[in-house]
């Protein structure tokens, strides 16, 4: 357990970095998670959805644009932070040498590492948080359920960064994290009852389904927003947390290898 | 004189490379100690190694008589560090820069501007405390890196190569600020490829190629005991006169186009050799380090 015992409060200053720059431009960083749901919305929720006349149980009593906003929710929180924990912590590790500046302080690489992951779950909440504000501008969800939105955005960012992190230990180049983006995040963005309840594929797609971490998040995110909460999101969480805490360590243990030398 | 760094058979492997192979030595605190060597000798690997970036793969070293395999938060605590490569933060400011840098070292946010702006003024950036890294000049952000290692007030500052690509003013000036932190004892070490920088600053030095340390010394007495005190040159040397000089019991060392003849007479060797080479263009001079580097490294090239 070494790997636990080399991470202290020390990590937040590394997501405090992150943070002032956000800040720095915040003006940019606030306007797409804002203005992309709106376009979802009106495309897929109020254009496409007229054609959708019938959701499957249990959703059949909502509308498809009710039925999509928790849905821009999750894959706003999944972008956010695996944009930040691939491309973003690729661009300090490699090109401006962050990490190096940073272990040459009593920081030490797991806390590096830690909090830039904290910061992409960071990046998740905010995005969660603003895009459910949209969604319920519009009428599409729930309180108080939507109020626990951003816990579930936490949770979600914590578990997506973690995995982000593995593909930045591994990428030779910043070019190849098109390979994890087109064969996993594509896929999960597509496939994971964002867009449709999976309930319409084949059983055997939707056990595939179901091993993605977008599916847990878009399906509890849905149950708060629209109050048709049960267990099964509680199996949801703690199949996030697990997916979390093993991804979180094969991380710190791919870095480690990819920087100590 | 206490020892802040003591290393016994210090090796660093790489997969098939061994980098630094069983070096011993030790630095004293208040010195400025300089590591010299051709690219590839294992400078860069031993200060990382110092700095508890790079695990040690075996042999001791201690530094402020901390292990390095252990004690790396508290070892790092105390060292500023200013790296070969910029690595200063691209989406901060030059002020931002050095107080973003102190609060990992967990210093406190008042007490971390004050130093930056005194840091500044030590380093005649003040005025560009505000503009951001990607337009300073790279005389600037070398100097911004020297001050951004002294966040923390150190007890031992590492300079790899402060001087590199610098014009002779801000060379000069990091040669002065140098200089000011040794005599309020900060212990500096120094790694460069500059021999008048490694003579004009360093206590003491190591010559170190591939992994191991030639020679160790005070410049002055590197020069003297490696080479003699004085070169007689001769320039653009006709064929054969290396031999001549081999025949009067000379021992000359040819290079490309010159003949190097060291040694601590040096009127004698000029007029024995005038005797002999009436035509000889000859010049003599003071030796320096950089003879001594060059004698004891070779002078074909090292990569």
């Amino acid at each position: 357990m070494s790997i636990i015992k080399n991470i202290s409060w020390r990590t937040m200053s590394v997501w405090a970095r992150n943070k002032d720059v956000f800040f720095i431009t915040w003006k940019t960083n606030f306007l797409p998670p804002f203005l992309e749901p709106i376009l979802y919305l009106l495309a897929m929720g109020f254009g496409f959805g007229v054609l959708v006349n019938e959701l499957p149980v249990p959703y059949d009593k909502f509308s498809y644009a009710q039925f999509l906003g928790p849905g821009l929710i999750a894959i706003s929180a999944m972008y956010g932070t695996f944009f930040e924990c691939t491309y973003g912590s690729f661009v300090r590790m490699h090109y401006q040498k962050t990490f190096d500046a940073i272990v040459a302080t009593p920081i030490s690489l797991e806390e590096v590492i830690t909090g830039e992951i904290l910061w992409g779950a960071t990046k998740s909440v905010i995005n969660g948080t603003i895009v459910t504000v949209v969604i319920l501008a519009f009428g599409l969800a729930t309180l108080p359920g939507a109020l626990l939105i951003p816990f579930v955005a936490l949770l979600a960012g914590l578990a997506f960064g973690s995995i982000a992190m593995i593909f930045t230990a591994l990428v030779p180049n910043i070019d190849s994290f098109n390979y994890p983006f087109f064969l996993f995040i594509t896929p999960m963005f597509l496939f994971s009852g964002t867009f449709f309840p999976l309930t319409v594929l084949p059983v055997a797609v939707q056990d595939v389904a179901l091993a993605f971490p977008l599916t847990h998040v878009a399906t509890i995110m849905r149950d708060f927003c629209l109050g048709t909460y049960s267990y099964s999101d509680l199996w949801g969480c703690i199949y996030l947390i697990a997916i979390m805490a093993v991804s979180f360590y094969a991380a710190i243990y791919l870095m480690k290898r990819r920087l100590v030398n | 004189m206490k020892d802040v760094i003591v290393a016994e058979r210090l090796t660093k492997k790489f997969e098939e490379l061994i980098a630094v192979d069983g070096i011993s030595f030790a630095i004293h605190e208040g010195e400025c100690f300089g590591f010299l060597g051709p690219n590839g000798a294992g400078k860069t690997t031993t200060i990382r190694m110092i700095q508890c970036v790079s695990p040690v793969t075996s042999g001791k070293l201690s530094v402020l008589d901390l292990d390095v395999s252990r004690d790396q938060r508290r070892i790092k605590a105390s060292l500023g560090v200013a790296p070969q490569e910029d690595n200063l933060d691209p989406d901060f400011t030059v002020f931002r820069n050095l107080v973003v840098h102190a609060r990992y070292f967990g210093i406190e946010r008042s007490v971390a501007e004050n130093r930056a702006h005194e840091l500044l003024e030590f380093m005649q950036l003040t005025e560009k405390a505000d503009v951001l890294i990607p337009k300073i000049s790279g005389g600037m952000k070398r100097r911004l890196i020297m001050a951004r290692a002294l966040i923390n007030e150190p007890r031992l500052l590492i300079l790899d190569e402060p001087t590199t690509g610098l014009d002779p003013q801000a060379r000069h000036l990091i040669w002065d600020k140098v200089r000011e932190l040794k005599k309020k004892s900060v212990t500096v070490i120094i790694t460069t490829h500059y021999m008048d920088e490694a003579q004009q600053l360093c206590d003491r030095l190591v010559i170190m190629e591939k992994g191991k340390i030639l020679v160790e010394g005070r410049p002055q007495e590197l020069i003297e005991n490696q080479v003699g005190r004085f070169v007689v040159e001769i320039i653009n040397p006709e064929p054969g006169m290396e031999e001549v000089l081999r025949g009067i019991g000379l021992s000359p060392e040819k290079a490309s186009d010159r003949i190097f003849v060291y040694t601590n007479d040096r009127r004698s060797v000029r007029e024995r050799l005038l005797n002999e080479l009436p035509n000889a263009n000859v010049v003599a001079r003071d030796a320096t380090l950089e003879d001594v580097f060059l004698r004891l490294t070779g002078r074909g090239l090292k990569e």
